[in-house]
This record gives structure tokens, sequence and C-alpha cells, in this order.
């Protein structure tokens, strides 16, 4: 049986089409997809991310706990209410998972995991606890219900709902959280856009879904948030990284902390690690739409998209690939490849990820192209 | 949206109209399109080709996944509607008003072979 979130009736009653992903049965998008990425991108979408997990970890030593468990530093969170972007790695310095850490105060942090990967994060977890030297509480919360509101007026969205937070919503910077009576409010998102996520009590999730409709957010799927986030260069767990990448061979050496005197999971592997392959994003120059698993040609060797779609903000496809280092780095932006689509080697160049952030492409303009 | 009863239908979800000429135009079923979602690339036309019967003619990308366009009968593809490439998203606005491929069936016996409106909705459980 697929799982459903708080909101499933909400998504039915929209109109949504439902697909499977990782065992919950979400909406794919409420009509058009493209209309979806736009709303976002231009005025504000609304999404259910309630398959997300929220890990609650709880004790007097969890600071040291998570600096053990995670590859970002979290004593870089050096106040409440602030969060930080981080992999989560196995010994070999695979990526279990990528997550967002939220310290709500010195003695609790809560850990946002991806849906397919979080019965396994839990247990991940609470092996790195087993002995019980850290004395931790660990608490799954799926009592609770996350909406994501995203886009250039997602704050006027939230305080025309919610006038009485208008001070606490406008004084929130990003990757800062505040907790509120009626919502934990994080400035957080996977769309590129400025942007909010809210976690209700599951009972209160169509309440605040249908507020946030009446102010004039328009429900968004899986499959707009696929194209924004690839649009804005963020990777996707399972398809762009798993548990044997390595943050070096997906583009998030910039998550990992390697500050000496820090012991975490997967320090050792990473240090004696030589990564062969890294991530570069491409913009294809021929006609046609790149897709996850095309074999990418390079001058050092051959690679593989690992994201690719059709970007509805520039008007052509992009994609993360991971292709063979020339020495120590990736092909240069501006570097020619080829990627095989369909039987056919198409051309398309290397670019810096992210593509766009807050409506405006990033990319250079093109090389000329016959 | 009903499926217009004045072409055939292949269980792949494509239609074919028979036109005055003798050839036949080819597109895609409001069903197809409707599974697609935004179609944004239509291409790789094989114009020129003499094509077995379920071999494939062209394909439709849209955002989420690529589909191929397969020939419902044996016959060479004699041209593709260029105006898909600058505007794909045709083929969701209006499948059964839009072409892809004008093909010349081998034998044009062939064409009774293919469903009928009636049945091309009873094998895809679409109205």
């Amino acid at each position: 049986m697929p799982r459903h979130t708080p909101l499933f009736d909400a998504h039915v009653a929209l109109g949504a089409r439902m697909v499977d992903f990782g065992g919950w049965e979400m909406p794919l998008h409420y009509g058009s997809q493209i209309d979806e990425h736009h709303q976002v991108r231009r005025h504000a979408g609304l999404f259910d991310v309630s398959h997300m997990l929220s890990l609650d970890l709880t004790g007097p030593r969890v600071t040291d706990f998570l600096r053990h468990l995670l590859a970002n530093d979290v004593a870089r969170l050096n106040r409440d209410g602030t969060a930080l972007y981080t992999c989560m790695l196995n010994e070999r310095g695979g990526v279990v998972d990528d997550l967002i850490v939220y310290r709500l105060d010195n003695l609790r942090y809560r850990l946002v995991v991806n849906a397919a990967t979080a019965a396994g994060d839990e247990n991940w977890i609470r092996s790195r606890n087993a002995a019980g030297t850290f004395d931790l509480e660990i608490a799954a919360r799926r009592d609770l219900a996350m909406i994501a509101v995203q886009g250039p007026r997602a704050r006027e969205v939230l305080t025309t709902i919610r006038p009485y937070t208008v001070n606490t919503v406008n004084g929130l910077g990003r990757f800062e959280v505040v907790e509120l009576p009626w919502a934990l409010v994080a400035r957080t998102g996977y769309t590129g856009e400025d942007g909010f996520e809210l976690t209700v009590p599951a009972g209160a999730a169509t309440g605040l879904w249908n507020d946030l409709l009446q102010a004039g957010a328009k429900p968004c799927g899986l499959g707009a948030r696929d194209t924004l986030r690839l649009e804005a260069g963020m990777n996707l767990y399972g398809t762009d990284m798993d548990d044997t990448v390595s943050p070096f061979e997906c583009g998030l050496r910039w998550t990992v902390d390697l500050s000496p005197g820090r012991d975490f999971v997967g320090r050792m592997a990473l240090e004696q690690a030589h990564p062969a392959a890294g991530q570069v994003g491409l913009r294809l120059l021929d006609k046609g739409v790149l897709r996850s698993h095309m074999r990418v040609r390079t001058a050092s060797g051959e690679g593989t998209v690992t994201s690719g779609t059709f970007s509805p903000t520039l008007g052509f496809s992009i994609a993360l690939a991971r292709v063979p280092l020339e020495g120590s780095h990736p092909p240069m932006p501006g570097t020619s490849v080829e990627v095989e689509v369909r039987d056919k080697w198409l051309s398309a160049v290397i670019v810096k990820p992210p593509f766009v952030r807050n409506g405006k492409s990033l990319l250079v303009p093109p090389p000329a192209c016959g | 949206m009903s499926n217009p009863p004045d072409r055939k239908y292949a269980a792949t979800h494509e239609w074919v109209r028979s036109e005055a000429d003798g050839t036949v135009t080819l597109g895609i079923t409001h069903t197809a399109q409707e599974m697609l979602g935004d179609i944004v690339f239509v291409g790789d036309a094989k114009v020129g080709a003499t094509l077995a019967a379920g071999e494939t003619a062209a394909v439709v990308e849209s955002v989420k996944a690529a589909s191929d366009i397969y020939a419902p009968v044996a016959a060479e593809v004699i041209a593709f509607n260029a105006e898909l490439e600058a505007e794909p998203q045709r083929l969701n606005e209006k499948p059964f008003d839009t072409w892809i491929l004008r093909l010349r069936p081998a034998n044009p016996a062939d064409l009774a072979g293919l469903l009928d409106a009636a049945g091309y909705e009873a094998a895809v459980g679409a109205a």
C-alpha cells in the first residue's frame, strides 16, 4: 500500500495526477508541470513535502553526536534557530543521505531527511548511538506535516495568512528557523527561489494548505520540484548520488568540513580517497532533452548524466553529470563535450551550476554553434 | 476528450488519418499527451525512411520522459511537421488537430487492421 501524507485528499480534490515516489503517493502535477515551474519562479508555489521525515535528536551531548554523525560541522550553528545543509556518510565516505539540520536549541536539533531513505536513516542514526554513549533521545516525527511555499511572493503569501508574524518572518535570514506556536518556520527550500518550509501538526496541514492557496499560492507537484531544483543546481538523492558516491564526486565538497580535530563518520575514507570523477553542469547545444544515465564523452574519458531535463526557465536542456577529472578538477566551464542521446552524439558545453537563481539565468551567453 | 471517429488508432497511442492524396497523417492521441505531460521536443523524424510496422518513426519528449512514435503500418515517412520544432506544446493543446508525420503506406489495406475509436478506447481503457 502506498503511503499518504495528511494532504492526500487535498491533492485529489485539486485534480492532481498522483505518482509513486519512494513508496508515497504524491502529486506529480495539477495540470501543467511547466506552468507550476513558472509559478514558483515568478510568483509563489506550494509543495507538500510531508513525505520527508523530521527526526528530532535531544540530549546533553547531542552536539557532539551530530559532529560525529555528519560531514558538515554543526558547531558552525553557533546560535539557536540556524540551519545547515550536510551529507551523512558511511565509513567508506559514500553518501547515506543529504539533509538539513536545524539547531532548535543547544540540546535539541531537527534533521529533515529524504522520504525514500527515511527508515534507513533512522536505523543508521540509532546504530551510531548503539552503545548509548551519547545519551540521546531520537524521535521520528511522523505526526508532522511540511509545506514549502516558494517563490518571489512567498513572503507576501505567508504574511497575508498570518499577519501577526510579519516582523518575525521579515527578520528571518536564509537558513534560519523560528518556532512559532502554529508552525516551525524555516527559510529554506529546494527551488533556487526565496521561500519558507512550514512544519505543522498533521491535523493542521489542510487548513494551512487552504489558507496558502487562498492567499494566491498555486499548488505545485514533484515534476516542477525536480525541474526547479535542477535549474538551481541542487542534487537529488538516489539520482545524483547514493551510498557508493562520495561528496567529492557529486559536487558537494563544499558541504564537507575537514577542519582538523573532528572525527566524523567517513572522514578517514575521504582523506585517503583519490576521486576519479567530479560533477559538472551541462547545457545541450543541439535540440533534444538530456536524461539520467546518458553517456558523456569528454577529452579525458567517458562520464554519465546523473540528472537531466528540459529547463522551462532557459528553454533548452540542462543536466548534472559525473565526468572524469582532468588532473585534479573536472573539465572547465566552456569545454565542449558530447552526450549520447538516442544513438546520436549531440553537442553540449560544460557550465557551472546553478543554472538559475531567483528567476534569472546565471549562464553566460553560449558559444556560437553551427 | 473523445477520440474522433474519422481516423484509425494504434494501441501505442498514435492516430492516423487518410488524406485525399492517398497518404496518411499521423499524430498522438489526447490520452497520449495527457500521460506524457508538457511536451518540449518533437523530432528525430525518419523522413525518407521506409519502415516496417512497429518501427520507430520519431520521438516526442515531455519534461518527464521520452516516448517513441511508431509507424502503425509499413510505410515510407514523407514529411515531418516542422511547426512542431518551435511549438511542441501544440501536441498538448490540440492533439487531434496536430499532425507529426505524413506517411505513404506500403499497402493501404493495412490501415483496415488498425483500431477504430471504440476499439482504441477499449484497448487503452480510456474515453
